[in-house]
């Protein structure tokens, strides 16, 4: 039984259908990437997933449980086994680094404050943060509050971790830094949804890819497939014009 | 509470009360043209004119807009006469109102005056022309468009303010409700009915500014 | 003019006049701050209410903005009117000063909730999409999230607003609050110059608005440019 079994999920922003029926899977320690060109629904996807879009048709099925987005307490649930890391990254700007991090296991998880800041700092040593404890945000370049993001998500012990576009908004010099925290987590055998352009990094750290294209899923397959033998024509398009740059 | 609302002879008296909110929007046309003119010259002269001057309609601005409009009435009301000047009652509202008006006319005209570029004024002085034409021409123009929202809202904000013209006995639209409530003691019908013709007449007053905010200006900014 | 109030100083600069002048401010200070303050607390209930969604919600959200057009459209002293006329008959015993405290009460919730709203809707919709999908409901997203991040900008107009209301309290001289207006026309009934008890009165409520409207520039200079985005 996969982790994550979606179902012909469908989503639309007012008239416009922006997921057609899409349906995927991950088992656990998978990392799924969705590529496909700008627009295509992939961020929506994982914003409908975590309950901030409202879907219109399909099942979320994590774990074996269905996951109704009616019930405010099946969210939570949901929310609680997730994480997910946005584009613009959205730390909180009234926090410090540290605070950011904890405030959401100490406060809505519960745990204990010792326990948590703990395992806080080490996360933020691991992504290279562990010397910006108490700086703000707006003391931080992109890339390194997108690591502190990172941080935030994995601090509370998600069984999946969703990543959206996370290095789009970021300079070019400083996409690999956070590149490279990605591909340690990668390592450590947890459960990822990725969105992304990176195409060769894609490439790298996917055990599946699945290409999406005007709210639909065109085709998915291990990376080789996707990107050495497409079936699809949209696909071939798509990857030969990327990978061309 | 066994009170019940009785309005039909607070509505007879409707054609009474109108007049007064006639009596209202000439107090507030007055006072608002009186002060924005005197705010126009006080803001060049906050901005252009010789430091005694700016010192001078600084303190003036902030003595006036840090103290209640009614009080200054009453110094006008009361302590002229001592002074030998009689003034009557409507003619001390007005110009006690006029000068309140000026000074924070004169804070929100400043404000667009200094938006003024320096370099928009270069370009009119390389054009040969002389200050007034500059004044007319370059500064004026600009000067109304930036300042038509808050000149709007502060329109708005008096016409609720000229209300105190009432505690001196001017016959205005509060002034006619205390008149029409001592008589038929249905106060609260009273004021009430007169609460809704200020909502009605600001609403109206806000759509006006609206339109014309548009049309002259060009602005499309939602107004208070 | 200038005679007469040579002549009436030393009996109305007096420790026992002092005194009155003194407490009639303090209730204009405290009618100020105690309308203020629970307008304050009611215009953020009133400016979240208008952030609600759903339809049966409606009915909430339209009562919220008809209370603030509404009540940001009629005279200060036409509600004071009808807070007395409203107030009195069912409560006979209700001092004056509570009625006009429920007054400024009244309008204070209407102005500060459109306040409370600019600094609410100045927040990042990132930022609560980040609370909402770390699991925070609306209310601890409101308190860790929203609110420290919308007093800077919710802060300077609100002072600006309270100066406003100390000087519109005067207006409950009329209906016979003795706050520092109320004190200004005993002495001129008792016979003083209306120069030196007016005069008096103005100074007090300058020396009451003045620091607080520099203190609400000051804000707007430090916390508008110190945003952080």
């Amino acid at each position: 039984m996969p982790l994550l079994d979606v179902r012909n999920l469908s989503c639309s922003y007012g008239s416009e259908k922006v997921l057609r029926d899409v349906s995927l899977s991950a088992d656990r320690g998978e990392v799924v990437s969705l590529i496909g060109p700008s627009g295509s629904g992939k961020s929506t996807f994982l914003r409908a997933l975590v309950g901030l879009e409202i879907p219109e048709s399909g099942t979320v099925t994590l774990d074996g449980t269905v996951v109704d987005y009616t019930q405010r307490r099946s969210v939570r649930e949901l929310r609680s086994r997730l994480a997910i890391v946005f584009q613009q990254y959205n730390l909180f700007q009234n926090m410090t680094v540290l605070d950011n991090v904890t405030i959401a296991p100490v406060r809505i998880q519960r745990r204990p404050r010792a326990a948590v800041d703990a395992l806080a700092k080490e996360l933020l040593g691991r992504v290279g943060m562990g010397d910006k404890l108490d700086a703000y945000p707006s003391d931080l370049s992109g890339g390194q509050q997108q690591r502190v993001a990172i941080a935030r998500a994995l601090a509370l012990e998600p069984e999946i971790l969703l990543l959206d576009e996370v290095t789009s908004a970021l300079d070019p010099e400083r996409v690999n830094e956070v590149l490279d925290t990605i591909r340690r987590l990668t390592g450590e055998g947890i459960t990822m949804l990725l969105v992304s352009h990176e195409m060769a990094f894609v490439r790298e750290v996917s055990t599946r890819v699945v290409m999406m294209d005007g709210g639909y899923v065109v085709e998915s397959g291990p990376p080789q497939q996707i990107f050495e033998a497409p079936t699809q024509g949209r696909t071939q398009d798509f990857v030969s014009k990327i990978l061309k740059h | 509470m066994n009170y019940s609302f009785e309005f039909g002879e607070v509505l007879a008296e409707l054609p009474y009360l109108l007049g007064g909110a006639a009596v209202t929007l000439q107090i507030v046309f007055v006072a608002f043209f009186g002060g924005a003119v005197l705010g126009l010259f006080g803001a060049l002269g906050k901005v252009y004119g010789p430091r005694p001057l700016q010192r001078g309609i600084n303190a003036y601005v902030v003595f006036v807009t840090n103290t209640p409009a009614l009080v200054q009435i009453f110094v006008l009301y009361y302590a002229l006469p001592d002074a030998g000047i009689l003034l009557e009652s409507l003619t001390a509202v007005v110009l006690a109102l006029t000068l309140n008006s000026a000074a924070y006319l004169t804070e929100i005209i400043r404000a667009g005056v200094v938006s003024v570029r320096q370099t928009e004024i270069d370009a009119a002085l390389t054009l040969n022309m002389g200050r007034l034409q500059i004044l007319r021409h370059v500064l004026l123009p600009h000067i109304a468009r930036t300042v038509f929202p808050p000149l709007s809202n502060f329109f708005i904000w008096l016409m609720l303010g000229s209300s105190i013209a009432a505690l001196f006995g001017v016959e205005e639209l509060t002034g006619r409700a205390i008149n029409i409530s001592t008589a038929n003691l249905r106060t609260i019908e009273t004021f009430l009915i007169v609460a809704v013709i200020y909502v009605a007449l600001t609403l109206l007053a806000s759509a006006a500014l609206a339109f014309l905010g548009r049309r002259v200006f060009g602005i499309r900014e939602r107004l208070v | 003019m200038w005679e007469r109030v040579w002549f009436e100083a030393p009996s109305f600069f007096t420790y026992h006049n002092a005194i009155f002048f003194l407490e009639a401010a303090g209730r204009t200070l405290a009618m100020t701050a105690a309308g203020c303050i629970s307008g304050f607390i009611f215009g953020l209930l009133l400016a979240l209410a208008r952030q609600t969604r759903g339809p049966w919600l409606l009915p909430l959200r339209l009562l919220a903005v008809g209370y603030v057009e509404l009540f940001r459209r009629i005279p200060f002293l036409v509600i004071v009117f009808i807070v007395l006329y409203a107030i009195q008959p069912v409560f006979p015993d209700a001092s004056l000063f509570v009625i006009a405290t429920i007054a400024v009460c009244l309008v204070a919730t209407a102005f500060l909730s459109e306040i409370v709203r600019a600094g609410l809707e100045s927040v990042p919709q990132q930022q609560i999409d980040g609370a909402v999908t770390l699991n925070f409901g609306p209310l601890r997203t409101l308190w860790y999230v929203v609110l420290p991040q919308s007093w800077r900008v919710i802060l300077p107009p609100a002072v600006a607003f309270a100066v406003m209301f100390i000087k519109d309290t005067s207006l409950a001289s009329h209906i016979g609050v003795i706050e520092l207006t109320f004190s200004g026309k005993m002495f001129l009934n008792r016979g003083f110059s209306p120069l030196l008890g007016f005069g008096t009165v103005l100074l007090l409520y300058f020396a009451m608005s003045y620091p607080l409207s520099r203190l609400g520039s000051y804000l707007e200079m430090r916390l508008a440019p110190a945003r952080r985005s």
